[in-house]
């Protein structure tokens, strides 16, 4: 359980993060919280050269809300988004998801960027990036730009992010008149990862039919994904549980699912549909109170 | 690497490997063998610790990470030789049958009655929820945890250990 032996590095600014970066290549790691990285570099599934310490870049560690977005610094921590009012108001998906990460200990020291450029096929952030439709932004020595959540996912651990890219922001648009949201999630008993999670963010129209609706899903594939198949099953049609069942039992359609000792992939897959199911109907529900708040 | 940090109050100068664990640190090198080591794998909370006053599973920190930090062991809740009040509900709530996982449960209800100084049973057992005892002594745990709540909203605020060493 000792990691094999790298040089740290802890620069100051963001200019020298990316410049480390570079100049290690596939030598080196960014390091933020560490609580996905350091247990997979004391198993040495990961042995990194160089570990690039970004906590020193504390500007990075932010929630705010801009105009008809939240904006969340990559370095801010699980737990500083669990108890954030501004979110639990504005974007309460946030919150709730954050709840559900690890144990205080991991959400006091985890951030939302080292989540999400680790893209562990069962962490439960990309879930809700991908329902919530955020933005992530991402700074290199070529500039700065901003990538679709949809987008930012390429496969297992692996992002769109470029080896000396740093991701530096999570940029939520604000939820609509008669939008809910919401993330169910089973937790795989000992390491409290997502066995399944799916986080849901429905709008209804003022007839009671759905608007939109967009669904993350993470713990089933080997990333986390957006379920189209649900989305377009429940676009126009009117919420109720008959429509909310039927699309459901599309989450997990055209996904290679994952199987291990814990769960075989036809578990799995009924597990996505199940927890699909409680995150549509919870979402619903939230969208319904939303309309006449 | 140098290194400098304040544990339980006293600053120390020490050169560490970058890839020595903080929990490693604070056994093999400061010699405070009070946090455990448990399963190694950020899941079982014995080597809990408190990191400027949050509580972190030491065994996923490196030390260099906590290079300038204030950091806060078993050792040093008690003060002139009397027991936290953490420690003392423990004893007296029979919180603890082997000791394996005490010193981890202790801090990590530390930072639960820092930031929620009235807990329910519920919010205690969430708090607590990175944290295993192999004796199954939970509810003994709890009701240590209610009992520290009491009797420090009985005398004083919660406040930070860390500050006051």
């Amino acid at each position: 359980m000792i990691p094999q032996s790298f040089e740290y590095h802890v620069p100051r600014t963001l200019e020298e993060a990316s410049r480390l970066a570079a100049q290690f290549g596939a030598d080196g790691k960014f390091l933020a919280g560490g609580h996905s990285l350091i247990p997979m570099m004391k198993l040495r599934l990961a042995a990194p050269k160089h570990l690039i310490d970004l906590t020193c870049l504390r500007d990075l560690a932010y929630i705010r809300e801009e105009g008809e977005h939240v904006r969340i610094g990559a370095l801010t921590t699980h737990f500083r988004i669990e108890s954030s009012a501004l979110l639990k108001e504005k974007c309460p998906l946030l919150p709730e998801t954050a709840r559900e990460i690890g144990d205080v200990q991991v959400r006091n020291r985890g951030t939302i960027g080292g989540n999400l450029a680790h893209s562990d096929p069962a962490a439960d952030w990309p879930a809700a990036v991908l329902a919530l439709e955020a933005e992530l932004r991402a700074v290199s020595p070529r500039g700065e730009r901003g990538m679709a959540a949809k987008d930012f996912f390429v496969d297992l651990m692996t992002t769109a992010l470029a080896s000396d890219e740093v991701l530096v922001e999570i940029k939520v648009p604000q939820l609509g008149h008669g939008t809910g949201a919401a993330y169910a999630k089973l937790h795989h008993p000992a390491s409290g990862y997502a066995m399944v999670g799916v986080a849901a963010v429905i709008a209804l129209r003022d007839n009671g039919a759905v608007e939109r609706a967009a669904v993350g899903i993470t713990g089933v594939g080997p990333k986390a994904y957006r379920a189209f198949a649900v989305e377009t099953a429940l676009h126009g049609k009117p919420a109720t549980q008959a429509h909310l069942n039927a699309a459901a039992a599309h989450a997990a359609e055209g996904v290679d699912v994952n199987a291990d000792l814990y769960a075989s992939a036809e578990y799995r897959s009924h597990l996505a549909r199940v927890y699909t199911r409680r995150a549509l109907e919870a979402a619903v529900k939230r969208a319904r109170a939303a309309a006449t708040a | 690497m140098k290194i400098r940090m304040n544990v339980n109050g006293n600053w120390r100068e020490d050169d560490v490997e970058p890839r020595t664990l903080l929990v490693h640190y604070l056994r093999d090198v400061a010699g405070l063998t009070g946090t455990h080591v448990g399963c190694e794998t950020s899941i079982c909370g014995a080597c809990t610790v408190l990191l400027n006053q949050e509580a972190v599973k030491s065994c996923t920190v490196f030390a260099v990470q906590a290079n300038g930090a204030q950091v806060t062991t078993i050792e040093g809740l008690a003060r002139e030789g009397k027991l936290h009040p953490l420690q003392q509900s423990f004893w007296e709530e029979h919180g603890l049958q082997c000791g394996f996982c005490t010193p981890g449960m202790i801090l990590v209800a530390h930072q639960l009655l820092c930031r929620n100084p009235h807990p329910t049973q519920e919010e205690i057992r969430k708090g607590l929820e990175g944290n295993l005892c192999r004796c199954t002594g939970y509810q003994h745990i709890v009701k240590a945890v209610q009992s520290a709540a009491s009797k420090m909203s009985a005398t004083e605020p919660v406040r930070a250990v860390a500050a006051a060493g």
